[in-house]
């Protein structure tokens, strides 16, 4: 492998952790809060399609940016309906999410646009558009620290850069701020956020609604930069990788941030590459597709420490003396 | 004093679920310039209008009712198994592992031993997991979604390096032998003089399916076994207290759900398809968590709920047929019932419940 | 501690708080009804009941934690509508709960500053409230570290974390919600001073409990409830504790069991050495002998969390440990596949468990599938391979109504019975076997008066058929009344053993508290 070779793996991870990362910290906010989130899957799905549908018609990558947050978040709503609201059991409700964002995109999509459950194929403004960093072309003949600049971190959407700078401020919002204070308690102890005259539900609405909008932008992401429009299933298993990054992160936000570039950069090998020849021991692209669910299997299973989730997590809140 | 007579509990919250599911999915309808009246009477005509539509409404209901039970029979303990998809593609494995390579003389004891291939692969598939939830403290839901892409993995694995015949493209099995044929509906019914479809795929894997409703009712509500499950799924430390293993009843319950998700697999790959390729399960496992729901997780309840998702998948696969409504509105209707069934359960119920109080009140 | 004669300072103020008429229903159950009361400022204000009275949800209301369906509320003289904790909280109440609302990987600052924070950061409110915390701390005698974790410190810790969360907030009125349930009794003497020194300070304080010590020790005025209604408010000097516990049930108590002198016989069960840890690891059981003798009740007495819970689990097969159990001279196994609780019921060990709700019953089952819960496998509600279910109703009917079960409904769940009868049916099933050894935890916790009577006589039945009964109970009463012989557990350790007449409440509260009786009484022993 040449060092261009590598650098191109390299950006490659860097497109493909993007929307993984969107989706993990979206899974963060919601179940630090208590709020366990299966459906993210589902949100990207719905943020993707309705984020290409609007972008087609109107031309306007930003509109479709909007709808699809927009999507995404009357998901999101329905999941606190369901969980917070009555109560309900959240993985179930993750999973009817997941099966109505996977029926009704198809379904809709097929009615505005007939084409087999595709959005037509954006162009122009209807697409974020990669963005040149400053004086990239100008460094980029500069060894070794020229390519990563230019190849590496210039270029991308300005979905990417929003995705990185989110994990900072995820992280800050988390630990230096009032809410984050509050929404870390309501995912241990709510009856202590109750008790202490803050409100529980709103708290949790609060973090399920960030939650959809970050996968808002993830799904949009997908559709209107990583690639041109929207496919049936185009989410193909990402906000379960997101969750499975989320549990390899131990619910942190920089850990999100590693987990999510590991699994990027798996998912880029075994785009490059079919089969990978490790001196004699041919490794098949199935077990590269497998490898980040296997790892959080191995993860899970505590045998490479153990992650403890949020103590209320899954828990509907019942005020009890 | 309970709180509302047990038919409301059983019949009129699974009842008002279903209407609240199915309004919603007629507005779909709508909404996409259809008539919602029309496609039901489309649905009905299609997939119970004929021996045809029987025909395949019943083999989908077959494949429902193994999955449906699998996740009741977690559910039982309070697991939620949603690894069925996976566990149903590792039971096509051992089916075609069967059929392929034993010379069978006749189809019923290829049939029995299929049933066990399939069943020992599911439940290997759903005993991991359920060995890192008892034992390790994994999530059993999370652990069993990535056992489903680990399945999607290793099946693609073993059908394009090891059982693609040689010089085909496609990423599938060999045809099954001739000899472990299943006899479909058309061939169990013709010795009596009944005419029944000969393109219809349903088949005897049918009363296979009937058998494990039966024998699923029979363990968890008649044997010791059954009661140890329903104990340990209302509370572990009364489990404990009664010297039940939450171990030992965890491993039996989830290793019984990934035999009957796998079971599926005599019906979709050896009835139907008579060979082993990708995808086969359709996502019969996930409809498996619906049927469960809204059967109440009662063998009974899940034949009921898997025939209504035959009708609807057949139904919808006619649809999708003579209008422009395309198949995917059945996976809107799952989610729907889903929704409605589990997720949204105690807004049909709190309201029900608060009516029956205040009914009694005035009767008192 | 000596009660103080604060009352009469501020007689002429507005009461600090005032309920009028305030009811309150859970579905079909009435939690309160119709209650007034009034607490001046700067008083200590008793509220005393049996389990399931309503104190808590009164208090609760108080709160803001629940609605009430009737009812007014005045603060300082002025009425004050409360919806929510927050309006609770803004009219100056604090409240500490029975079971602490701490978040337990949560600094103590953290958790003081959690829902009163200044402004959107956050380091400015850690800052103001570390400040404030060391000025709390210097006027009260409340000292905490404000950087330890919380799962790290004790429960009397914890519970004065509680109490300056309250302070922080500026409450003038402190509700404590059966604070000695999980204290030692120099904890709670302890807890006592700081109360005397907040009602010093000019605030005022509600104290629930259902334990009369505490009443005749601290209180200024205190108020009996019953069955949701408040029965009486009397002034604590002008009251007995003989008074009070028959306002309280509603009859005269026969506070001492009718009971023949016991004839021990052989010895049953015969613990050496015995070791057991929880399931985080740590030890609580640390090294005990104790023997029960059949036709003896034997009774632990000691404050709840000091290892009576492990031992009763560990017998009850619900644990493991190391040592030597024997049963009627042959081993009990502490490890391996037959230590579990069926196991023990083979050797003819019964068990009425602490929680008959999470442990017990299994709440959502009819009264005739639990009649055979942990008794599943007895042959005779079998047939062939599966259950006979119409044998288990029928000997559920047959128990129903010996031990005058109501209603007699064997298909009732047990969730829907009071919790007298759900503790008659495990009574039922558990005595009736006919066990060698009978270990009964907490046998009248949450019951209420007509099925204690009818608990203890069938645990003296039982005895005087010759069985061996070891007791365990957090009520030094109850111990008092029914055992033939107390040990008291301290730290995973029996401080001692004692006869029921030959002892007092005043020598098993110092023996529970980790001093020894014999020598130096204040001795620590660990």
């Amino acid at each position: 492998m040449d060092f261009l070779t590598v650098i191109q793996v390299l950006d490659s991870t860097v497109r493909l952790a993007t929307p993984l990362l969107l989706a993990c910290l979206a899974g963060l906010f919601s179940e630090r809060a208590g709020i366990f989130d299966i459906g993210l899957e589902g949100k990207m799905l719905a943020a993707a399609f309705f984020s290409a549908a609007v972008a087609a018609v109107s031309g306007s990558v930003w509109l479709g940016l909007l709808a699809g947050i927009a999507a995404s978040m009357v998901l999101s709503g329905l999941h606190g309906l369901a969980s917070i609201t009555f109560r309900g059991n959240q993985l179930i409700s993750g999973v009817a999410i997941n099966f109505l964002a996977a029926g009704l995109t198809v379904l809709i999509a097929q009615d505005w646009f007939s084409q087999g459950g595709r959005t037509p194929s954006l162009m122009g403004g209807a697409r974020f558009a990669p963005i040149t960093l400053p004086f990239a072309d100008a460094v980029a003949k500069v060894p070794v620290i020229g390519p990563i600049y230019s190849e590496l971190l210039s270029g991308h959407s300005v979905l990417v850069y929003i995705a990185f700078l989110a994990v900072p401020a995820t992280w800050w919002i988390l630990f230096r701020t009032r809410f984050g204070l509050r929404l870390r308690a309501v995912g241990e102890n709510p009856a202590a956020v109750d008790t202490a005259g803050v409100s529980v539900v709103g708290l949790r609405f609060a973090a399920v609604a960030i939650c959809g909008v970050l996968c808002g932008i993830a799904g949009a992401y997908l559709a209107t930069a990583l690639q041109a429009g929207f496919v049936k299933d185009m989410t193909a298993g990402r906000g379960f990788i997101a969750l499975a990054a989320l549990i390899f992160a131990k619910w942190r936000p920089w850990h999100a941030l590693y987990a999510c570039l590991l699994f990027g950069f798996l998912q880029a090998i075994a785009l490059r590459y079919q089969n990978i020849d490790l001196g004699g021991i041919v490794i098949p692209v199935q077990a590269m597709d497998a490898l980040p669910y296997i790892l959080t299997v191995v993860i899970l299973a505590g045998f490479v420490g153990k992650a403890i989730p949020p103590r209320a997590g899954g828990e509907p809140y019942v005020k009890e003396r | 004093m309970e709180k509302m007579p047990r038919w409301a509990d059983v019949v009129l919250i699974p009842l008002i679920s279903l209407i609240l599911a199915a309004a919603i999915s007629a507005v779909v309808i709508l909404a996409i310039g259809e008539d919602p009246v029309a496609a039901v009477r489309l649905m009905v005509d299609g997939a119970l209008g004929s021996t045809y539509g029987w025909g395949y409404t019943l083999y989908y209901a077959t494949n429902f009712m193994f999955t449906g039970l699998a996740v009741a029979v977690a559910f039982h303990a309070r697991l939620f198994n949603i690894g069925g998809e996976g566990q149903a593609m590792l039971g096509g494995l051992g089916v075609a592992l069967v059929a392929l390579y034993v010379p069978w003389p006749h189809w019923s004891f290829a049939l029995i031993f299929a049933v066990a291939g399939a069943a020992l692969f599911g439940a290997v598939w759903a005993a991991v997991p359920a060995y890192l939830q008892a034992r390790r403290g994994s999530h059993i839901v999370i652990t069993t979604i990535m056992f489903n892409f680990i399945a999607a993995a290793v099946l693609n694995y073993v059908l394009v390096n090891l059982l693609r015949p040689a010089g085909s493209m496609d990423p599938a099995s060999a045809r099954f032998p001739e000899a472990v044929h299943l006899p479909t509906l058309h061939e169990m019914l013709a010795p009596f003089g009944i005419a029944f479809s000969k393109a219809a795929p349903a088949n005897v894997s049918l009363l296979v399916a009937l058998l494990a409703c039966l024998l699923v009712w029979l363990l968890i509500w008649r044997t010791r076994l059954g009661y140890e499950i329903r104990a340990y799924g209302h509370s572990e430390t009364g489990a404990l207290y009664a010297g039940i293993s939450p171990f030992k009843i965890t491993m039996i319950a989830m290793i019984i759900s990934g035999a009957l998700a796998g079971m599926m697999a005599i019906n979709n790959v050896m009835g139907e398809a008579e060979r082993l390729v990708l995808n086969a399960t359709e996502g019969a496992g996930f409809i498996g968590i619906a049927v469960a729901l809204m059967g109440r997780s009662h063998p009974f309840g899940v034949f009921l709920a898997a025939i209504l998702f035959g009708f609807l998948y057949q139904g919808g696969a006619e649809l999708a047929l003579w209008t422009s409504i395309p198949r995917e509105l059945i996976v809107v209707i799952q989610a729907l019932v889903i929704l409605f069934t589990g997720a949204l359960d105690n807004m049909v119920r709190m309201p029900l419940e608060a009516l029956f109080l205040r009914l009694r009140k005035r009767r008192a | 501690m000596s009660a103080s004669s604060g009352p009469e300072r501020h007689t002429s103020a507005a009461p600090a708080i005032e309920l009028r008429g305030i009811s309150k229903s859970f579905g079909p159950v009435q939690a309160n009804k119709d209650i007034s009361i009034r607490v001046m400022p700067g008083t200590i204000h008793g509220i005393i009941g049996e389990n399931g009275a309503g104190k808590s949800t009164l208090m609760s209301i108080l709160y803001g934690f629940y609605k009430a369906d009737k009812g007014e509320i005045f603060i300082a003289g002025r009425k004050t509508e409360i919806p929510d904790s927050q309006a609770a909280i803004a009219a100056g109440i604090g409240m500490v709960f029975q079971h602490f609302k701490l978040v337990e990987n949560f600094t103590v600052l953290e958790n003081i500053v959690l829902g009163a924070e200044e402004g959107w950061l956050l380091r400015p409110s850690l800052a103001k409230a570390r400040r404030s915390l060391l000025d709390l701390a210097s006027e009260y005698g409340l000292n905490v570290d404000p950087d330890a974790v919380i799962e790290d410190l004790g429960v009397g810790m914890q519970q004065r974390v509680e109490i300056l969360k309250a302070l922080y907030r500026q409450a003038d009125i402190l509700i404590l919600d059966e604070p000695t349930g999980v204290l030692t009794p120099s904890e709670a003497d302890q807890l006592f001073r700081i109360l005397d020194r907040l009602r010093a300070e000019g605030k005022t304080i509600v104290l629930i409990t259902h334990k009369l010590r505490e009443i005749m020790d601290i209180t200024d005025t205190v108020s009996v409830m019953r069955r949701g209604e408040m029965t009486a408010t009397v002034r604590t000097s002008e009251t007995s504790p003989a008074e009070l516990a028959e306002l309280m049930v509603g009859r005269k108590v026969l506070l001492r069991v009718d009971k023949t002198p016991a004839r021990p016989g052989a010895t049953v069960l015969e613990i050496r050495g015995l070791h057991v840890s929880d399931e985080k690891g740590v030890e609580r059981v640390k090294g005990i002998d104790l023997t029960v003798r059949a036709g003896e009740i034997v009774g632990i007495a000691g404050v709840a969390g000091n290892g009576q819970s492990e031992l009763l689990e560990l017998l009850g097969g619900m644990r493991g440990g190391k040592g030597a159990v024997l049963l009627n001279g042959a081993p009990l196994d502490l490890a391996g596949p037959h230590a579990d609780g069926r196991g023990r019921r083979n050797r003819g060990i019964a068990h009425v468990p602490e929680d008959r709700q999470r442990e017990g019953l299994i709440m959502d089952f009819h009264a005739w599938e639990n009649v055979a819960f942990g008794y599943h496998h007895d042959p005779a509600y079998r047939s062939g391979v599966l259950m006979n279910n119409a044998a288990l109703r029928a000997d559920t009917d047959a128990k129903i109504e010996k031990f005058d079960i109501r209603p007699a409904n064997g298909w009732q769940t047990a969730r829907n019975f009071s919790g007298g009868n759900q503790q008659k049916i495990v009574v039922a099933r558990e005595i009736e076997r006919n066990p060698d050894l009978l270990l009964i935890g907490q046998p009248t916790r949450g019951v209420d008066i007509g099925a204690i009577e009818f608990i203890h006589k069938q645990i003296m039945a039982l005895r005087d058929q010759g069985k061996a009964i070891l007791l365990v109970s957090v009520e030094l009463e109850e111990i008092l009344s029914l055992s033939d012989r107390v040990a008291v557990m301290f730290d995973g350790h029996i401080m001692g053993e004692r006869l029921p007449g030959e002892t007092d409440e005043k020598e098993l509260g110092l023996l529970m508290a980790g001093v020894s009786g014999q020598s130096d009484p204040l001795a620590a022993v660990n």
